[in-house]
């Protein structure tokens, strides 16, 4: 069976004032269904980068990405926003919910790019927020959440779709030790429960030590595998 | 399905301040187009009210009022002979050849300002039986004396019953005050036409003739046999409504350009406005922008989403604004009339058309304002937005 992420050469500069600035060069990288990457790395090596790339939301200078079975750098716009509602699960270091909708209406937005009916819907959002333990917290507002429950919250939207593919850039880096640990927890029972395949990038070795398989980003190359 | 509606109400209510002064600014300009429009409606339909559209009122050709028409008396006792004209029990026409003159009488707030006396005959009633004498008494022919109309009674001084208005060397006493639902003859005081007469040494030149047909359907064979005669060839012939009508356009199209013109200047003001705090909203919700938008959500649907916003601002706007100015029909104003040279009074007037340019105004600067920062949203690349 051949990998569900399939990094092949690939480039991405960004430009600034007519200056190119390398980010990542030449870079290959293989993820196998079912995997949890660790992704690790100074600031400002691209670890960021690299996790938008595959998660199809910015586009590779050069090279071939093929995720879950589509080659996403050939998609057009629109055909990529469909791709990626259905395939990744987003989950930000900062939660990035919508401040002004619920616990529940934050769960259910992802899901108003499907065709499930109102009904199919709630019972989706539902179970999502069991999974995440927050069942009893649907008509919260974000800011009536604590950290760790906001993340929590974030997680059940990024699995309400039932995506193949989880991506999340520093998932605990905004939250105390006892939050960050049972977001990890989640994470790995997500993967080994559900079998999401995740790639996590993470600045504390603590969190790495979940994951599977750690890589190393340096300078925009991968080291010590 | 797109981003849905709630998220766009609450949004919109998350930012008070600038949201409300936003809306306060569209509401204005709202309002002052409504009462602009409703002005000018307000001119045109008391002017309508004013004439009736069963009567026929003859008058010099292409005069722009009353004031610039004059039939010589030969002519007025020609008309009598003309077909199908009502006729009174004792079978006199009824017919009235009204002298209309201007003075100058005293505002009671002060200040000085012109109005219209309407030399009436005794056939007066037959022709307008709507004006009620509400106070007082009906003048007698062959006394000095007038009767006002309700809106000169208010706002002029010397227009009471007892008051005694000088003009044309002589005084008139005011012995009755009358209604007319509120038309253009409120704003007029009448007196009989023959007294009128001898004391302006105006011969029996008159105004204009109003008169009463057998039978309305007979107005075109009327008008025939007056294009038959040349005699009457300066004259011509049309419903007392029609004249009236005339009466108003010129004020009522000023009025309008006027009004359009300083609410379109406005308009720019609400509109950069809305632009203002729509590219705040835009700049405070980068971030939801660019998660919305990895979740999928198409550029379309974030355009749509700012536009709603702005199109709510502006909807709230002009319901405001309207609801204002709906209450302006409360009040009446007067102004001079430059068709009759002489103070009109009326009342602010709403009407559906109003309301609809109203919204279609409101619509126009919500589309323009939320345009812009709407498009600059939409245009975000994800990772940019959510690097916020
Ligand atoms: N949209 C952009 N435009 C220009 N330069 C960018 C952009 N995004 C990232 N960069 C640059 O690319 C480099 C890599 O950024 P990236 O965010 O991938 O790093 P990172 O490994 O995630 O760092 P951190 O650990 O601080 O999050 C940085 O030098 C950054 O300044
Ligand atoms: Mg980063």
């Amino acid at each position: 069976m051949s990998a569900i992420i399939q990094v092949k050469n690939v480039s991405k500069s960004y430009w600034r004032n007519s200056l190119e600035i390398p980010v990542l060069n030449n870079l290959s990288l293989e993820v196998q269904e079912g995997e949890f990457l660790g992704l690790m790395g100074p600031s400002g090596s691209g670890k960021t980068t690299l996790l938008n790339l595959i998660a199809g939301i910015d586009r590779p200078s050069d090279g071939e990405l093929t995720v879950a079975g589509t080659d996403i750098a050939k998609l057009s716009e629109s055909a990529l926003a469909k791709w990626r509602s259905s395939h990744i699960g987003f989950v930000f270091q900062f939660y990035n919910l919508i401040p002004v909708l619920t616990a529940y209406e934050n769960v259910e937005l992802p899901l108003l790019l499907t065709s499930f009916s109102k009904a199919e819907r709630k019972q989706r959002v539902e179970t999502a927020l069991t999974i995440v333990g927050l069942g009893d917290r649907m008509s919260h507002y974000p800011k009536q959440l604590s950290g760790g429950q906001e993340q929590r919250v974030a997680i059940a939207r990024a699995i309400v779709t039932d995506p193949v593919i989880l991506v999340a850039d520093e998932p605990t880096g905004d939250l105390d030790k006892k939050s960050a640990q049972e977001i990890l927890i989640l994470m790995d029972r997500l993967n080994k429960e559900f079998k999401k395949t995740i790639v996590m990038v993470t600045h504390d070795p603590h969190a790495a030590e979940k994951a599977s398989r750690q890589l190393h980003l340096e300078k925009g190359d991968l080291v010590g595998v | 399905m797109a981003i849905p509606f709630k998220y766009t109400i609450r949004s919109f209510m998350n930012r008070k301040l600038t949201t409300i002064i936003t809306i306060a600014g569209i509401g204005l300009v709202v309002f002052v187009f409504a009462a602009v429009l409703m002005m000018a409606y307000g001119v045109e339909k008391t002017l309508v009210s004013t004439g009736s559209p069963d009567n026929i009122k003859v008058v010099r050709k292409s005069s722009q009022g009353e004031i610039s028409s004059i039939i010589e008396g030969e002519t007025v006792n020609l008309l009598k002979t003309l077909p199908h004209i009502a006729t009174t029990a004792d079978g006199k026409p009824i017919m009235s050849g009204e002298p209309c003159v201007i003075i100058n009488l005293e505002i009671r707030s002060g200040g000085m300002s012109n109005i219209s006396v309407r030399g009436v005959s005794q056939e007066v009633n037959l022709l307008r039986p709507q004006v009620k004498i509400t106070e007082g008494r009906m003048f007698n022919p062959s006394m000095r004396e007038l009767i006002a109309g309700k809106a000169v009674n208010k706002k002029f001084a010397g227009a009471d019953i007892g008051s005694k208005v000088k003009f044309a060397g002589d005084y008139w006493t005011v012995v009755g005050i009358y209604e007319d639902n509120g038309s253009g003859f409120e704003s007029e005081m009448w007196g009989d036409a023959n007294q009128l007469l001898g004391a302006f040494n105006r011969g029996s030149a008159v105004s204009s003739v109003t008169l009463k047909l057998d039978d309305m359907n007979n107005f075109e064979k009327f008008k025939r046999a007056m294009a038959a005669d040349k005699r009457f060839l300066q004259y011509e012939a049309m419903t007392e409504q029609r004249f009236f009508e005339m009466q108003s356009e010129f004020l009522a199209i000023f009025i309008r350009i006027l009004g359009t013109f300083i609410t379109i200047i406005f308009s720019f003001g609400a509109t950069i406005g809305a632009t203002i705090t729509m590219y705040a909203a835009v700049a405070n919700r980068t971030i939801e922008i660019g998660t919305m938008r990895s979740l999928g959500f198409s550029r379309r649907s974030i355009l749509t989403v700012f536009m709603a916003e702005s199109m709510l601002i502006a909807m709230i706007g002009a319901g405001g604004g309207l609801l204002l100015a709906s209450l302006l029909q409360f009040f009446s104003i007067s102004t001079l009339n430059w068709n009759s040279f002489s103070d009109l009074t009326f009342s602010f007037a709403l009407n559906p058309s109003i309301i609809i340019s109203c919204l279609i105004f409101a619509v126009f600067m919500g589309l323009l304002g939320g345009f812009l920062p709407a498009a600059r949203a939409a245009r975000l690349n994800i990772v940019t937005a959510l690097r916020g």
